[in-house]
């Protein structure tokens, strides 16, 4: 596909009403310091002295390296303190500039769910959710939280979930798609009960470095570029565990939302549950329908990184197979593969499907 | 459907692994001692990615016992050359050995089963072919097979599994790529784990069905690897079959890494053309387990995202159940997507084909 | 309809700096690499990021894996967003320089005398007969 921006649809037919939303915006605290205040002095000085304890082998950055300024957009540093950390920038950068009228936060980088100490990951599960209210919610209403959790400790996440679920400021909640055991089976399932019963969807967004397993089962990746790449596959496995596990079965109202994870590779994921449902029944009788109801009933997916087909017909052709319906715009401000809400979409969309994706779909799947 | 001629190239055929006790035979003292003392002549090495009675391991109609290794051989005639008319089947003996640690123990059986399957699959018909099996534990190992074996023209390719010890781009194991290479054999990289860690980049599934789903997302991985780690550019005669991968994956792939490449291409300088022209030349995928959309004017379309006809070869993946009767074709591929498929592409991919004496009565 | 404009005396515009000018309604970023000056449009034609915000620097390119050999210094813009590079001389895309392009401009120094015979556009520049001036056309 040739990439111009002549090509793209003009943000001058987007309807001016229409406000997006947003589905990936990462808040940062300026230091670990701006925690404190939501912390006991028994896990402020944790903090100060032992700090994050989690399955990496280099402490406190990435263990594949990004290619620029750590993996964020060059434009988006504040004078001080790191890009994310500064509200005016982000609303002047991207919010007010491209009329975002709700984003969902996805707060990165507090480790709550690699965390090793399931004591500390809970104390800062809470702490991480009240800084998100304090710091960015209150100040503009347009953004709302997410609820972050020690999923390895599931009873611990229950009673965060049960906590919030009643505060409208909070509008999902936040999984890590690296997890010990895979996220269909029963363990997590007392999360999954708790998101259904506060009516908030379950979200997933890549992190480093997760519950130990290597990013795929080939083993640990090299370079950047493969990392980057690991997040697709590793989403259809995560969907494979869910469908397969019988969660969708059990949970017939759970919303899942796949961030960051692009989405080209929906269509043939589902063609191949179907196929090997179909084959090997007899394994999953719990599994009564064909994978691909479940997901479409309780699965969406966000278009950031927007994938580039060879030409917009095939772009739209894979989201037709997806589902106008389950994709979901997101921007990933302030990381470097930020998508443009006004230029990302190769592709002309008509208004409604500009609606659905750019809107209404975010507006079903989450509490907005 | 059915595949409207004979002749077919069946890039992916199982027949039955050969018990230890003819494995026996092929072993120094010392093994055969080792392996009778330690019981493992009553074991079957059986590949845990690759169980046997998994329904989908082998078809209903495809469970002849086999009482003996002789029969190996007659029931591959009776139930796949045969009946689909091929002209040459590449056989894939997927053997668990490969999963041992003791890697010495690992060797004697591995070069014993590439000896058997000399000795009696490729000497019993000549419309058989084979792979060297080799362990990607061991890249030692695998060279002296690969030099070992590499003269005889009927071994058309190198197998490995695409679940191993560590991605197989990784530079350990170039020697494998770089022996291969001088012999002109591809390298076949066939669905499977050693299961050294978990089959998911989330853990252990539980079901068989998951593992089996897996595979492609580990075979996406393993293509990434390649390109990454520059093996494309450092072998560029070596062409990598991707066997029982699935196949509807890959166009989602080169989309995605060709947006990447231009994004961190600093990183990875020597990927000096856009990937999907790289990969497109070098990487052949496996027909089945086909693993399309059942609509047909769907699978029209997924057919037009392959941005090249040269990139499936045709598979059976016998005996696997993906597939009833002699319908080893998904409907929807035009005549000359077939001709490609089932003949021109396995004939390319694999040119020591028309090198080791040909089957008889066939014509090229 | 293409304007020259003076966008700066030459003393303003210190080796190894960058600018960005408004020319003829267009946002302009202009280079200065030693004594060489480059014009291309402030705008990313993959998704519109300002072009000024990126980093300017070598190409590398490889003989082989594991070997990275930087050449072309301070020739190669990366988007601040993307990471595409592009090559101020010509502002085509490195790895798709046939369909990929920011348009690019002539940059000129040239003496107040010079501009004398215009049509130029200065404003607010003063020009002084004897002096140096970098002028873009665009």
């Amino acid at each position: 596909m040739t990439l111009t921006l002549d090509s793209a649809a003009p943000a001058a037919s987007t309807p001016a009403k229409l406000a997006t939303v947003d589905c990936d915006l990462h808040p940062t605290p300026r230091s670990p310091n701006d925690l404190l205040p939501f912390l006991s002095q028994r896990w402020q000085s944790h903090l100060r002295d032992y700090g994050s304890h989690i399955r990496q082998g280099i402490s406190g950055q990435e263990i594949h390296p990004r290619m620029d300024g750590r993996g964020m957009r060059l434009d988006a540093f504040p004078e001080t303190g790191p890009a994310g950390s500064d509200l005016g920038l982000m609303q002047r950068q991207h919010l007010d500039a491209n009329d975002i009228g709700a984003g969902t936060l996805i707060a990165l980088g507090t480790s709550v769910s690699d965390e090793r100490n399931l004591d500390y990951g809970a104390a800062l599960a809470r702490a991480v959710n009240q800084w998100q209210l304090a710091a960015w919610v209150e100040p503009d209403p347009r953004l709302h939280a997410g609820i972050i959790v020690t999923q390895e400790d599931p009873a611990a996440a229950v009673a965060e979930i049960d906590y919030w679920a009643a505060d409208p400021r909070f509008s999902h909640i936040m999984l890590s798609p690296k997890p010990i055991e895979p996220l269909g089976r029963r363990r997590y399932w007392p999360i999954y009960e708790a998101a259904c019963r506060a009516g908030l969807p379950v979200v997933f967004h890549p992190v480093i470095p997760g519950g130990g397993h290597p990013s795929s089962g080939i083993g640990w990746p090299t370079f950047y570029i493969q990392d980057h790449y690991t997040s697709g596959p590793l989403y259809q496995n995560i969907a494979m565990s869910m469908v397969f596990e019988g969660v969708f079965e059990k949970f017939p109202e759970l919303k899942v939302v796949f961030v960051e994870g692009g989405f080209t590779w929906v269509p043939h994921m589902t063609w191949r549950f179907d196929r090997q449902w179909e084959r090997m029944r007899s394994e999953v009788p719990h599994v009564k329908k064909k994978p691909s109801e479940y997901l479409r009933q309780n699965t969406w997916f966000t278009t950031q990184p927007m994938e580039e087909c060879r030409t917009p017909g095939q772009l739209r052709e894979i989201i037709e197979w997806i589902g106008f319906d389950r994709v979901l715009y997101s921007s990933d401000y302030p990381h470097w593969d930020y998508d443009d809400p006004k230029y990302a979409f190769k592709l002309r969309l008509s208004d409604e499907e500009r609606q659905m994706i750019f809107s209404g779909n975010a507006r079903r799947a989450y509490r907005l | 459907m059915q595949l409207p001629f004979a002749g077919a190239i069946d890039c992916d055929t199982h027949p039955a692994a050969p018990s230890i006790k003819s494995l026996l035979p092929y072993m120094t003292p010392y093994w055969r001692t080792q392996l009778v003392e330690r019981s493992l002549h009553t074991v079957n090495f059986t590949f845990t990615s690759a169980k046997p009675n998994v329904p989908l391991s082998r078809r209903a109609d495809w469970r002849a016992p086999l009482e003996e290794d002789a029969n190996i051989v007659p029931t591959l005639r009776q139930e796949l050359l045969d009946p689909f008319q091929l002209r040459f089947a590449i056989c894939n003996v997927l053997h668990g050995s490969i999963a041992l640690f003791h890697q010495d123990m690992a060797a004697a059986i591995i070069s014993a089963v590439n000896d058997w399957t000399r000795d009696h699959l490729l000497a019993s018909d000549p419309r058989l072919r084979a792979s060297i099996l080799v362990s990607p534990t061991d890249p030692a190992h695998a060279v002296s097979e690969i030099e070992r074996l590499g003269e005889d023209k009927r071994f058309v390719q190198i197998l490995l599994p695409v679940m191993g010890e560590l991605p197989l781009g990784r530079r350990i194991y170039w020697p494998i790529f770089e022996a291969a290479q001088r012999l002109q054999l591809p390298i076949c990289i066939h669905a499977g784990s050693l299961h050294r860690m978990a089959t998911t980049g989330g853990g252990w599934p539980s079901h068989f069905v998951e593992d089996y789903i897996a595979q492609s997302a580990a075979f996406e991985n393993v293509l990434v690897s390649l390109l990454a780690e520059g093996v494309f550019r450092k072998f560029d005669r070596l062409t990598f079959v991707l066997a029982e991968s699935g196949v509807s994956w890959y166009p989602a792939l080169l989309w995605r890494n060709d947006r990447m490449w231009r994004a961190t291409r600093r990183e990875v300088p020597w990927i000096e053309r856009v990937p999907h022209e790289i990969i497109n030349e070098r990487v052949r995928l496996t027909l089945q387990p086909f693993d399309g959309p059942e609509d047909a004017a769907a699978m029209k379309r997924l057919i037009d995202h392959f941005d090249s006809d040269r990139v499936i070869l045709f598979s059976t993946d016998y005996p696997h159940a993906h597939f009833d009767g002699l319908n080893a074709l998904p409907d929807g591929l035009s005549d000359a997507l077939i001709q490609r498929i089932a003949i021109d592409n396995p004939a390319e991919t694999y040119t020591r084909l028309a090198l080791a004496p040909q089957p008889a009565g066939a014509s090229a | 309809m293409t304007a020259s404009q003076v966008i700066s005396h030459i003393d303003d515009f210190p080796p190894n700096t960058r600018k960005v000018v408004e020319v003829n309604g267009r946002s302009v970023v202009v280079f200065r690499v030693e004594d060489e000056f480059y014009a291309l449009l402030n705008r990313c034609p993959h998704e519109g990021a300002e072009l000024c915000k990126g980093r300017l620097g070598g190409l590398v390119v490889s003989s082989e894996p594991g070997e990275y050999d930087m050449t072309q210094e301070n020739q190669f813009l990366r988007c601040p967003w993307h990471g595409w590079e592009f090559d101020i001389k010509t502002g085509q895309s490195y790895c798709d320089p046939r369909k990929t392009r920011t348009p690019r401009y002539d940059v000129a120094v040239k003496s107040g005398g010079a501009l004398q015979e215009g049509p130029y556009k200065a404003e607010p520049i003063k020009v002084s007969l004897d002096d140096l001036y970098v002028v873009v056309h665009c």
